[in-house]
């Protein structure tokens, strides 16, 4: 069946390096967001944004998740932009088995921008007073493919704990909680 | 969390909740355990001295601004209570970590670095690290340890070496008053490094961030609408944002260069300017915050042939003014200074008042042997001496009062800008005001930075522009502080010093200090709070946020009554440490013209409205109104209060007439 195109409006935070103060309120308000209940405790290293730092380096690169890989990348390489040396992992926006960004700190479960979803606009755009995030908006016809939110973050966490544990083993368990109900 | 040094135990010890809702947190409970544990025979490098670091009662919640860790201890210079406080991401960190403190007491033989990562602490090693700068040393550890995310407070030579004015450095802040950094370094702490993934919990999670949401949305409205009729860094928030303005005519021609003794009226030429702004802008990357706050008052500064380094509001000048020199030279020496780990008020005077001894013959060759001529490398060269201890340099790192108690021969003259021991600001005054002079006398922050704000300095030239500033002014804890402003005028009747009246300048300076103490307890920066005209934080507010961010039922009767109470333990502390009123004076030369029967009628009435007797003593029916009993009993125990609590006041009359 051929796929419906639907006209679906785009959203995406454009980061402006230069104007980011190092504050690291996105990486807050995010996690305090994405808390159960909505606020009630805060923790940047559930973040789904978060500010990659060096003061002394003057490297401040604000990088949002993105997707989840499950392998890590054979890259790695470093890279010199106006005499500041970067590692390739601060601009990359996926979680992957290589490094702790991006994953709940305790399930080690991928995180992914849902740019808080419900809201005017993303909370970490609403809280950089200093301009360094900001929403950009686009029409575009995309493939009619919307899974609701939660299923796709299901999905994620469940292709990760597969990725982890081995698929058979995610079926067993899901066998037997099955049963318990 | 409690660690002993000397035994190399590490103890976690649950937050008393009971002391929480009395003392708030930061500086409160803080005060709460020095008096408790730290008794006044007590010395300074005793291992039985505490050296507290304390996150506010806000820190790691997502109120603005709340990002100060509190370090509280006995200073080696004043020898009283010192509480510093430092900006920057460690007290958040610390919260993530799952602590209020880390109190430090003992002494370790050997130097060592904590490593504090959620519930693992361990005490290492750093021997290795010993005699490395204070910013190098947070990067060679965050190295060791592969944790390019912990937050380090480290200090540097001078703290090692037990400098009196020895600074704590960590991120782009550092606490500096007081001479903590010696006492770490007297307890052979290199550094704390700290690592935080937990969770901090907020009470009522959907108030807390309306009162949030507010917070930002008034920041963002005072930016766009400064104060009129004030100067630049009075008219917005933020500590004074010293690292975007370029124009410096104010600090240069109202502060005292050398050692706080010369006023250059006409320095701010175009010249000046054009050379000031050009090295700014070149040394300047990038303005920077402090956790969660975007207020943007440090910066990164790079200068020719030194490494980078995060500089604080007002240490860009006080080097310059010290040496009568440019801000290229205050801008490389004190990347050094930030290295060795010194305070930035203190250190540029000592070395001004050394070079002055020095010319009036009180300091001699032999005293200096080995110093350059010119004058900008002995600036250097004495800094080098100081932070080793050096021949002059280790008389001259006790500060300027002992200092000048070690060299005798008239030297104590020469140390004239201090208050209870210690530097202050490089400001002489014309004519005395009753504001400001209660503040410098009765403070025990030893910064006057760190009481004032929230009130005008000084009156607006017309009626219509001091009934424009009323209108908005929500700030104020009562109505009748909008009629003392209003009333208040230039010339004539109504001006200083004898407008404000004596009461009512017991009643500004109270709510000024009131709202100083409240944010040491929250870790609220002062730049969001107490001390900038009309902030976002006040104390309609506060009661809230404490309610729906930590659970303690507040209002702002019981919020001003914690602080008086957390403020009068302070000053039992020190009083017990044999503080009194002969203390409370501001420096002799301050202002040129004094009013001798006015101060101490002011002295008397400030004394009186906060429950102290005439000695500065807090009465025994204080004490027992604030739930300080103990205190009060301790007093009566040791003589400082007798059952007749005037007799106290009758001895210093007795003194008086001598």
């Amino acid at each position: 069946m051929q796929k419906e195109k639907k006209k679906k409006i785009v959203r995406r935070i454009r980061i402006n390096a230069d104007k980011c103060n190092g504050c690291r309120a996105c990486e807050l308000i995010c996690s305090a967001y994405h808390a159960v209940p909505r606020y009630s405790s805060n923790n940047p290293a559930r973040s789904r944004i978060r500010v990659v730092r060096d003061p002394l380096a003057d490297i401040f690169i604000p990088v949002y998740a993105g997707d989840y890989a499950v392998a890590e990348c054979a890259g790695r390489d470093k890279y010199i932009i106006d005499g500041k040396e970067y590692d390739e992992c601060a601009f990359c926006r996926v979680s992957c088995p290589s490094r702790e960004e991006f994953k709940e700190p305790d399930s080690g479960l991928p995180l992914k921008c849902d740019m808080c979803e419900g809201e005017p606009e993303p909370l970490c755009v609403k809280w950089c007073l200093v301009g360094a995030l900001v929403l950009e908006e686009r029409e575009e016809a995309v493939e009619d493919t919307a899974v609701p939110e939660e299923m796709e973050e299901l999905e994620i966490g469940l292709e990760a704990l597969a990725d982890r544990y081995g698929l058979g083993k995610i079926k067993d368990i899901v066998a037997r909680m099955s049963k318990k109900d | 969390m409690e660690i002993d040094l000397t035994r190399g135990s590490i103890e976690r010890v649950e937050t008393d909740q009971r002391d929480t809702e009395l003392y708030l947190g930061g500086l409160g409970t803080n005060a709460k355990i020095l008096w408790d544990r730290v008794p006044p025979e007590v010395d300074p490098f005793s291992p039985d001295n505490l050296l507290i670091f304390s996150a506010g009662l806000l820190c790691g919640t997502p109120a603005t601004g709340s990002t100060r860790t509190i370090v509280s201890t006995i200073s080696p210079q004043t020898k009283l209570m010192a509480f510093s406080m430092m900006g920057g991401f460690f007290a958040p960190e610390l919260k993530y970590a799952g602590y209020d403190k880390v109190i430090l007491r003992g002494k370790s033989p050997d130097l060592v670095y904590l490593w504090i990562h959620n519930d693992k602490v361990e005490i290492r090693d750093a021997s290795h690290l010993r005699g490395k700068g204070a910013v190098e040393t947070e990067g060679l550890i965050k190295k060791e340890l592969n944790q390019p995310k912990a937050q380090v407070a480290s200090i540097g030579l001078a703290g090692e070496n037990r400098v009196f004015f020895a600074s704590i450095e960590q991120g782009r802040s550092s606490a500096s008053r007081g001479g903590i950094g010696a006492v770490m370094g007297d307890k052979g702490v290199k550094a704390i490094a700290v690592r935080g993934t937990r969770d901090v919990h907020l009470a009522r999670p959907a108030e807390f961030m309306g009162l949030c949401d507010e917070v930002l949305e008034y920041i963002k409205f005072r930016n766009e609408n400064p104060i009129p009729g004030v100067m630049p860094i009075l008219a917005g928030l933020g500590s004074p944002q010293e690292m975007a303005i370029h124009d410096e005519k104010w600090h240069t021609e109202n502060f005292m260069w050398g050692n706080s003794r010369v006023r250059r009226k006409d320095f701010w030429t175009e010249e000046v300017a054009n050379q000031w702004t050009e090295t700014m802008d070149k040394a300047r990357i990038r303005l920077l915050s402090c956790y969660n706050c975007p207020m943007t008052c440090g910066a990164t500064i790079s200068m020719p042939g030194h490494p980078t380094y995060m500089m604080k509001c007002f240490s860009k000048l006080t080097y310059t003014m010290a040496a009568f020199s440019d801000l290229d030279f205050g801008l490389r020496i004190a990347q050094r200074a930030t290295e060795y780990g010194v305070d930035g008020f203190s250190t540029p005077q000592v070395m001004a008042f050394g070079l002055e001894l020095y010319e009036n013959g009180i300091l001699t060759d032999d005293d200096m042997a080995g110093m350059p001529a010119d004058n900008e490398e002995r600036f250097f060269w004495l800094l080098d001496r100081i932070v080793r201890r050096e021949g002059i340099g280790d008389i001259l790192a006790d500060g300027t009062y002992w200092a000048a108690q070690r060299i005798g021969r008239g030297a104590d003259a020469y140390a004239h800008n201090n208050i209870k021991k210690h530097e202050q600001l490089p400001l002489k005054l014309s004519m005395l005001n009753p504001i400001y002079f209660l503040m410098y006398a009765t403070g025990e922050k030893m910064n006057i930075t760190q009481i004032e704000g929230q009130f005008p300095q000084a009156p607006f030239p017309k009626r219509e522009q001091r009934e424009e500033f009323v209108k908005d002014w929500i700030q104020v804890p009562d109505e009748r502080f909008k009629q003392y402003f209003l009333d208040w005028e230039l010339r004539g009747e109504n001006s200083i010093p004898y407008y404000p009246t004596v009461e009512m300048c017991c009643d500004i300076v109270d709510w000024q200090e009131r709202m100083h103490y409240i944010d040491d307890a929250l870790g609220m920066c002062a730049g969001l709070s107490s001390f900038p005209l009309k902030p976002p934080y006040h104390i309609h507010n506060y009661p809230k946020f404490i309610s729906a961010g930590a659970g303690i039922e507040m209002d702002e009767a019981k919020l001003s009554q914690a602080a008086r109470r957390y403020r009068t333990l302070v000053r039992a502390i020190n009083i017990r440490r044999g503080m009194r009123r002969k203390d409370d004076r501001p420096p002799k030369n301050h202002w040129k013209k004094r009013f001798p029967e006015l101060e101490q009628k002011l002295l008397d009435a400030y004394y009186a409205f906060k429950g102290w007797n005439n000695d500065a003593i807090p009465t025994a029916t204080t004490l027992r109104e604030l739930n300080l009993d103990f205190v009060a009993e301790d007093f009566f125990k040791r003589g400082i209060l007798t059952d007749d609590e005037d007799a106290s006041s009758k001895a210093v009359l007795a003194e008086q007439q001598k």
